[in-house]
């Protein structure tokens, strides 16, 4: 469980971040919201590439924002990006290794996890090629990979689905609903694919213009008025 | 979903430093070894004395690029100041040889290590930058090196601090090792300290560090939310490159017998990055490719009585050009044009050889089918097709449970 409280992030006069307090307590999450809500900076706030100006978050009982940024991998702290990040120039293998040997896991058990966390999100290709010669769709699963390898804590998907085509998205979609099962994880999907985010995620935070405006189970809160307007700019049109 | 264990039997392991090495890699290791013999034992009775001397600072400036290489190439840290690195590793190594009697590779090690530390140091502030700004501030810091050793000196076998002594007229030569006194046995010790280099580098590149090294170039954050620590990583590499090329500013010392500051010039550390660039920052081979045109194009140049002030006209076009049609470098680019030449060659000699008048309908159709038939039966055939239907199943899976509800 992660609990938020009160977390703002200003960048100059703008407020990306305003005293948001959401507690995520297992399985998959959902945190939506339009371009510019502060979801990517709300995650860059957890992996501790932004240092908010007030706030806390509590992870596991662990004062996450006191844990210097490359730390974060070793206590648990998983995440993929929203421009995909997987390293061209090494094979699959080494880089979803890469993640496993930094995040202070024992080299005996580095093949096994990271062979099992490779055929996890069912990834087809050769775990020597390199990830430069695959497509879109395999790299994304590579980055997957990355964040699942080895026992993370909290697992943060940043649009992982972006580009990807419909059969690609369901298959993924797939992945991301075993995780929590596999891993033991909690994990936070933000995505624009509504269909992906309620087949994913049992409970939904939504954020807009920097204030969370609603959390809950997830089919409660795709209907809520505040959401459908922070989407769709009128309630009436929905 | 695909099966670990059907992965995993197969004859490479991937992780695995005793993985059985591939056709490829086998040729290419064949291939380097034949090279270094022709190079070691050979190619100092083919040439002159002229070219050995020019050898030998190839050999040296292969590891300088190799260290920029590191630098630029692996971790994406733009140096402007490895010419000066070069400087402080031959001051070292100097002052060493003329204070002390140690065994030469000893004291090749010791300004490996000095050039290490003080590389290291002076590049700590400087490391929180990139790009334009890294390049600026290590350009100032090898002109700041410079203007130290016109006013240090090279050591030529004075006392004190320095070893410098002004009023020296017979100024002793800087000694070589007791087994490589003629130029083509140093010649000859150059390219193994080279190798040793290459290997020290090599190893790096396929351990920890060079996987770390990838993720830093490719995407700062993505390596911190990976776990790396960023900043000891460059340093490392940092630390790398310094050894190498203070290392190779020992070799140096020991080749040319006399330094003086005006050898190392801050600009020409400029050269060496277009040269790197030129050759493949990336690459092994490019920083030998790189140490060819920095040392043996103007060697050649001399010889053909063509002004060396072309050189810079002709590295400033070579770097645009190599930057637009090849970024990865001569050394990437050569092998793809060598492949792509002997293909279309091949293609020409089959096409003007004429089609026998005997061949059979059935002969031919023999022939074509049988390489699909030996195909469809060997491992990989099979393999890859178990795998397009494991590919298959689970898409069709989700794709079914996606349009279930």
């Amino acid at each position: 469980m992660i609990e938020v409280k009160d977390l703002t992030v200003r960048f100059g006069g703008v407020t990306s971040l305003n005293r948001m307090s959401v507690t995520f307590e297992s399985g998959t999450c959902g945190l939506i919201g339009p371009n510019g809500a502060g979801k990517t900076t709300f995650f860059n706030v957890l992996s501790g590439f932004v240092r908010p100006s007030e706030g806390t978050v509590h992870a596991f009982g662990d004062d996450l924002l006191s844990i210097i940024h490359y730390r974060r991998a070793r206590w648990g702290l998983r995440r993929t990006f929203q421009t995909e990040q997987a390293i061209e120039e090494l094979s699959v293998y080494d880089n979803v290794a890469l993640v496993h040997e930094h995040a202070g896991h024992s080299g005996g058990a580095r093949r096994a996890d990271v062979l099992e966390a490779i055929a996890f999100v069912g990834l087809d290709a050769d775990p020597e090629a390199k990830v430069g010669t695959l497509g879109v769709g395999q790299r994304r699963l590579v980055e997957v990979a990355r964040a699942v390898v080895g026992h993370p804590k909290l697992v943060l998907l940043d649009e992982p689905a972006a580009g990807l085509p419909d059969a690609e998205t369901h298959a993924l979609a797939e992945v991301i609903r075993q995780i929590p099962a596999r891993t033991g994880a909690l994990t936070i999907l933000v995505d624009h694919d509504m269909s992906l985010v309620s087949g994913c995620c049992e409970t939904t935070a939504v954020l807009d213009f920097g204030e969370l405006i609603a959390a809950g189970p997830t089919a409660q809160v795709l209907r809520d008025e505040r959401v459908m307007r922070a989407y769709l700019g009128t309630a009436e049109v929905a | 979903m695909v099966n670990v264990a059907g992965r995993t039997a197969g004859p490479r392991q991937p992780g695995s430093l005793l993985r059985r090495p591939g056709r490829p890699t086998v040729i290419r290791v064949a291939v380097v070894v034949v090279l270094l013999l022709f190079t070691v034992v050979a190619l100092p009775q083919l040439i002159g004395l002229y070219y050995v001397d020019y050898l030998t600072q190839v050999a040296v400036y292969a590891m300088v690029a190799l260290g920029l290489g590191v630098l630029v190439g692996r971790v994406g840290l733009m140096s402007l100041g490895q010419v000066a690195v070069l400087s402080v590793g031959a001051w070292s190594a100097a002052r060493l040889l003329f204070g002390t009697s140690q065994p030469f590779p000893l004291v090749l090690v010791e300004a490996g290590l000095i050039t290490m530390v003080l590389g290291t140091v002076l590049l700590l502030p400087a490391l929180r930058m990139r790009g334009l700004y890294l390049a600026l501030i290590t350009l100032m810091l090898a002109s700041a090196v410079y203007i130290v050793l016109l006013t240090l000196n090279f050591p030529n076998g004075g006392a004190g601090f320095s070893g410098y002594n002004g009023n020296q007229i017979h100024i002793p030569p800087i000694r070589r090792p007791s087994i490589a006194n003629s130029d083509p046995a140093y010649f000859r010790y150059a390219v193994l300290v080279a190798v040793v280099m290459f290997a020290l580098v090599a190893i790096h590149i396929r351990t920890r560090p060079g996987r770390a090294w990838a993720a830093i170039r490719q995407s700062e954050p993505a390596a911190l939310a990976a776990g790396i620590n960023t900043t000891l990583y460059k340093l490392w590499a940092v630390a790398l490159a310094s050894f190498v090329t203070g290392v190779a500013g020992g070799v140096l010392a020991g080749a040319v017998h006399y330094l003086y500051s005006d050898d190392f010039p801050a600009y020409t550390s400029i050269t060496l990055l277009a040269v790197v660039l030129m050759g493949g920052a990336y690459s092994l081979w490019g920083a030998i490719v790189a140490a060819l045109l920095m040392q043996l194009l103007p060697a050649l140049l001399n010889n053909w009585g063509v002004s060396n002030d072309w050189l810079t006209i002709l590295f400033g076009i070579g770097v645009v050009f190599t930057l637009t049609t090849a970024p990865r470098g001569i050394a990437d680019q050569f092998p793809k044009d060598m492949a792509r030449l002997g293909g279309l060659l091949l293609r020409q000699v089959r096409r003007r050889r004429p089609v026998p008048a005997s061949a059979s309908p059935s002969a031919s159709a023999s022939a074509s089918a049988s390489p699909s038939a030996s195909g469809s039966v060997s491992p990989s055939a099979s393999a890859s097709s178990a795998s397009s239907a494991a590919r298959a199943a689970p898409t069709a899976a989700s794709a079914g449970e996606g349009e279930a509800p």
